[in-house]
């Protein structure tokens, strides 16, 4: 019998991962309370803690018109890029999969690009592009610009569960006799249908915020809501903003829930 | 059997088709617009030279904002590997229920708003935010301390903002490994953190450059929280690139720095690559 190992390695390395780990969580999660908390405030400034706690600034939200424009524009233009997305993004998907040729590698790295490319040099570049082609900028730019960004999402989620999907199933299906649409709408989509939602999605939540590219291909009409919350914000500081940010991480965190459940979204995202 | 498989799971690149003419229309020619807007002298674009771009090359003023963007995201991608890999440790022994929690709390700052995560670390940082307040009440300042608008509070709203990237390929990283080489490392032996620096660290090690890839590509890039937690005294190449565009209209000018950007950040992307196939071959060895 060997003598255990001396427990000071185990202790100081136990304590280093837990100490870090902690902080690591604190980061991540402090912030949103933080928000969540100054938004309840009764007075005029972003003091924490605050001194008083009220609702009127979630109340002064109901008559705030400009925020609700544009909310409402990022809404409809986020769900007119989802679903622009998930039809080029799933039949990519399907073509690139399980597929080993250069090509469909060269394609594959081709449609990722866009998550690793700043999205501000895009966003500029469309700028330019759509003058030159001489289409104006209008909420079919935005969707356009909004959809190259998004659409690797999309994508990934739905090769992630091509990849996971069991081939014999498929063989199964068409030595039965299924045409190969058949199998697909039968046997391959319901299969995949978890990755598609929870690409989706993710797609939906990164149009809904995203700034780089809505910052040249919108205009006063096309007004988005993290543009307006940016512009807020470098002006005054406006507790309002709070009471904004208090309403979106309510919805994000409802919809993450609703998302885990429907998608099991965690697992599709890595 | 592979030639089987390949007839009932693949369904030709054609499908890939749509998406490939829309990427080539939308994505590709753009970029190529902007390259040749960038190839002009002057802002009223008539006529042809690479005088955009030796001003920029030439000058120390933009060099440095070049520079210091690209150390930031190397300060930022830092701090989240130093918390993110201790995360993502813990969340794989973590029980499933603490599992279920911890991931809600990864993938919420990933999916929250990036306005309002940045606002957030306004209210913290500011001169009545949480930090100074509670500094103050313990006694330990007079009179508030200055951290928004500074480079380290920049730096750590940056790591929260990014930090999921980083994590979530870890935990993906971690949970491949298989126990019992780390049940032979500790049976042969080794302590916790030999374990760690000979076992866990090279075998994960793909997972860490694929987190940092991420991470470093969103943290330069990051154009909300470096205006509004860097403020107006720190510029970067977003803002930079932005400020030309729309306040000055040097198209051109504009155009070039993209351009320039662009270049740096497919280099620094391609170091990474390198290093992950080159920590694919050691972790494999």
């Amino acid at each position: 019998m060997r003598l255990p190992r001396p427990s000071l390695d185990r202790m100081s390395f136990t304590l280093v991962m837990w100490t870090l780990g902690f902080a690591a969580v604190a980061l991540l999660l402090l912030p949103t309370l933080v928000v969540v908390i100054v938004s309840f405030t009764s007075g005029f400034s972003l003091r924490f803690p605050p001194t008083g706690y009220s609702l009127r600034w979630y109340a002064a939200l109901l008559d705030a018109w400009q925020l609700h424009f544009a909310a409402t524009n990022s809404f409809k233009i986020a769900l007119w890029t989802t679903a622009l997305s998930v039809l080029l993004g799933v039949a990519a998907a399907l073509a690139v999969a399980r597929s080993e040729t250069l090509m469909a590698r060269i394609l594959d790295s081709f449609f990722m690009s866009p998550l690793v490319l700043p999205a501000l040099a895009f966003g500029i570049a469309a700028l330019m592009y759509f003058t030159v082609i001489g289409l104006p900028v209008s909420p079919l730019t935005l969707v356009i610009g909004h959809t190259v960004v998004c659409v690797p999402f999309v994508v990934r989620t739905t090769v992630a569960a091509l990849a996971q999907m069991n081939a014999s199933l498929l063989e199964s299906s068409a030595s039965l006799g299924a045409s190969t649409f058949y199998s697909f709408r039968r046997v391959t989509l319901p299969l995949i249908r978890p990755g598609i939602l929870a690409g989706a999605f993710i797609a939906f939540m990164s149009s809904f915020d995203n700034v780089p590219v809505s910052l040249f291909l919108r205009d006063a009409r096309t007004d988005m809501l993290p543009i307006r919350m940016w512009q807020d914000l470098e002006g005054r500081l406006d507790v309002t903003i709070a009471a904004v940010s208090g309403v979106l991480i309510a919805l994000t965190v409802l919809a993450l829930v609703v998302m885990e459940r429907v998608a099991g979204l965690s697992r599709r995202i890595r | 059997m592979a030639a089987s498989t390949n007839i009932a799971t693949t369904y030709g690149l054609r499908l890939a088709a749509p998406l490939a003419i829309f990427y080539a229309a939308f994505f590709l020619a753009p970029l190529l617009i902007l390259f040749y807007v960038s190839l002009h002298v002057d802002p009223e674009m008539t006529r042809f030279g690479f005088t955009q771009y030796a001003k920029f090359l030439f000058d120390p003023f933009s060099l440095a904002v070049l520079g210091h963007t690209m150390w930031i995201g190397v300060e930022v991608t830092l701090l989240c590997l130093v918390l993110g890999l201790p995360l993502a440790w813990l969340y794989v022994r973590a029980p499933s229920w603490a599992q279920s929690t911890l991931m809600l709390v990864i993938l919420l700052p990933l999916l929250t708003s990036v306005v309002v995560r940045t606002f957030s670390w306004i209210v913290i940082l500011g001169r009545q935010g949480i930090v100074n307040t509670t500094l103050a009440s313990l006694g330990l300042i007079d009179a508030p301390l200055k951290l928004l608008y500074t480079e380290a509070g920049m730096v750590v709203a940056l790591a929260q903002v990014q930090m999921p990237l980083m994590v979530l390929p870890l935990i993906t990283a971690l949970s491949k490994l298989d126990p019992s080489l780390l049940d032979a490392s500790s049976a042969l032996g080794a302590g916790e953190w030999r374990t760690f620096r000979k076992v866990i660290l090279p075998l994960t090690l793909p997972g860490i450059v694929a987190g940092c890839l991420l991470t470093y590509a969103a943290a330069i890039t990051a154009f909300i929280t470096q205006t509004l937690v860097g403020g107006g005294q720190m510029l970067f190449m977003p803002m930079y690139i932005y400020q030309q565009a729309t306040t000055l209209s040097n198209w051109p000018f504009a155009a070039a720095i993209s351009i320039i950007f662009l270049g740096a950040v497919l280099v620094a992307l391609s170091l990474f690559s390198l290093l992950g196939r080159l920590s694919k071959g050691y972790a494999h060895a």
